[in-house]
């Protein structure tokens, strides 16, 4: 059965994916205010839904509240498409993010009633991208775009497209561990510094990679400016957080511009670790794998309601 | 030629991330909190004996900072207006207190090797550190192991206590305005616990755990004292929060009262 363009579905999908952002950014201000034990209990604080909101139990109340309507708008989610979406895949990966969503939750609380400890605010931190990249492939898939028919454009290069895109979001997530790693305290800066260049060179191969052998295709154009520009913006902010922090360690507390840069670095890392499942996405839609294009020479596919 | 295909492997692809994701959970779990593991009291197999207090020495002196001391950094306090009344100076960091000739506060003192096997008895007398204006008071504590500390909340604002030991088992405890103290006690020797207040970023002290009753901390003008000190040869081990920590040997005779100048030089900043 083709699919279906459900224009409201799509509508909300972007609206979740804005106020996801929004929740990155209340997440990444918690952790640099050093806030995210402000509030010793889970799931109330301070025993009740209304804490005084002082210091750091705003910015660690205000993230659990964010969080909480936005795992209420991933239900809404879920059901809207389990109940509108003909995709078996696009349902499952509703089901999916709501379940990364429930488990973001539960590894919040964890994170405060284990204090800080058993990895839990790394793994916190890196299931948030997770969740982003997630309701952002929802938002594609349901587009007007995605349903409809794209040509399918051959790739002779070797290894695939594919692989490039995937090794590339490989080490993008990677370089988002260690950078977890180093922002709660559990490994030096080192790591991510090598991975900062690791992930340059991966973005640099497959961009030139796309340049060279979908130069011409508009969307392939469109991705590769996009991940150059997050990721060359995200090298600079991460130097300049660094140097930041370096300028005021000395400081009996966190300062605005160091909280600032370190939450724009954070959420702009969630950006790259995006751009480079979106890379990911568009290849998988747009290039016939070596064995698809052998099997099916064309696939139509998608109503337009 | 159209290739209109429903995202074909895709499914597959989630699964192995998701796959990838779980044992990155799993490898993060690896990642073992405080469990607790502190270095043992080194202790012969002989019956423990008691300090004899007619032969008992003591050792004082002053810690110096060697170099300009740092300018006190203000602390913004406007997050919560409770702290400090906004038409007053803003109170500064506690990290170097040193009067202007370099008489250092706030060091902590201590034997670190040489104690013989000795039986001491833990104080019943409680470690008490204040909150007061948004800042700890002391700033720098010592208890011995299993000694109370107890923490009061003289602020009218609410705090959390949160001491992040890296020997001992770590907690986290609300104090709202005119709760009643809260008294704990760590078990294992540690120095130095960090204690700061997440509600509060700029607040941070130390509390420095022995298995013996001979440390100090360096007070006003920089001075401090051991006393009950049994003859014999030690190594004396001075501790600061920005300095790290300096080491000296000492030799204490029976009933002798020594003397130490204990110099940091502050251009050996550890940082945090």
């Amino acid at each position: 059965m083709p699919a279906t363009y459900h224009h409201g579905l799509h509508r909300y999908s972007l609206v979740l994916l804005a106020c996801t952002f929004l929740l990155l950014i209340a997440g990444a201000l918690v952790t640099s205010n050093d806030a995210a034990l402000a509030v010793p209990d889970w799931p109330l604080s301070y025993g009740t839904l209304t804490p005084p909101m002082v210091g750091g139990i705003f910015y660690e109340h205000s993230h659990r509240v964010i969080a909480a309507a936005i795992g209420f708008l991933m239900i809404l989610l879920a059901v809207w498409t389990w109940r509108a979406e003909s995709r078996r895949w696009v349902r499952w990966l509703s089901l999916a993010a709501l379940g990364a969503v429930i488990l973001q939750g539960v590894l919040g609380g964890l994170t405060v009633l284990l204090n800080l400890h058993y990895g839990m605010p790394i793994a916190h931190a890196c299931l948030a991208q997770i969740f982003f990249g997630a309701i952002m492939g929802m938002a594609l898939f349901t587009s007007r775009w995605w349903i409809s028919e794209q040509p399918a454009i051959p790739d002779s290069g070797s290894p695939s497209i594919h692989t490039f895109a995937l090794v590339n979001a490989a080490a993008v997530f990677l370089q988002v561990i260690l950078g977890a790693g180093f922002r709660h305290k559990s490994m030096p800066i080192w790591p991510h510094i090598i991975g900062a260049f690791v992930v340059a060179a991966t973005i640099t191969w497959t961009a030139l990679t796309l340049r060279h052998r979908f130069g011409n295709v508009r969307e392939m154009k469109l991705a590769r400016i996009l991940i150059n520009a997050v990721f060359g913006l995200q090298f600079m902010l991460g130097v300049a957080a660094w140097a930041s922090r370096l300028m005021t360690v000395d400081a009996p507390q966190p300062l605005p511009a160091v909280v600032a840069l370190t939450v724009i670095h954070t959420v702009t890392g969630a950006l790259t670790f995006a751009c480079s499942l979106l890379v990911v996405m568009l290849c998988y839609r747009m290039v016939p794998r070596s064995r698809e294009a052998a099997l099916a020479p064309a696939r139509t596919g998608a109503a337009i309601s | 030629m159209y290739y209109g295909k429903k995202f074909g492997n895709f499914p597959t692809l989630a699964l192995l991330a998701i796959a990838a994701a779980l044992s990155f959970l799993a490898a993060a779990c690896g990642n073992q909190g405080n469990s607790g593991k502190g270095a043992p009291l080194e202790r012969s197999s002989a019956p423990p004996a008691v300090v004899d207090p007619a032969t008992a020495g003591s050792v004082s002196g002053v810690v110096r900072l060697d170099g300009p001391v740092p300018p006190a950094r203000k602390i913004i306090m406007s997050g919560d207006a409770a702290c400090a009344p906004a038409d007053q100076e803003p109170p500064v960091s506690q990290e170097v207190v040193a009067d202007a000739q370099g008489n250092l506060s706030n060091v902590v003192i201590y034997v670190k090797g040489g104690i013989g096997n000795f039986s001491f008895a833990i104080p019943k007398t409680p470690v008490e550190i204040n909150q007061r204006g948004c800042l700890y008071s002391p700033h720098v504590a010592a208890a011995m192991a299993g000694q109370t500390v107890t923490f009061h909340n003289a602020d009218k604002t609410i705090h959390n206590i949160h001491p992040q030991p890296k020997n001992n088992p770590s907690w986290n405890r609300s104090q709202s305005p005119g709760a009643p103290a809260i008294e704990e006690s760590f078990s294992r020797e540690e120095i130095a616990i960090p204690v700061m207040c997440n509600v509060h970023p700029w607040m941070r002290s130390y509390l420095a755990v022995f298995n013996h009753p001979y440390f100090a901390v360096s007070g006003a003008g920089g001075v401090f004292e051991i006393r009950n000190l049994p003859p014999g040869n030690y190594t004396l081990e001075a501790w600061h929060e920005k300095y790290g920590t300096m080491r000296q040997s000492l030799v204490i005779s029976a009933k002798e009262a020594a003397k130490v100048s204990v110099v940091f030089r502050s251009d050996a900043g550890v940082g945090r």
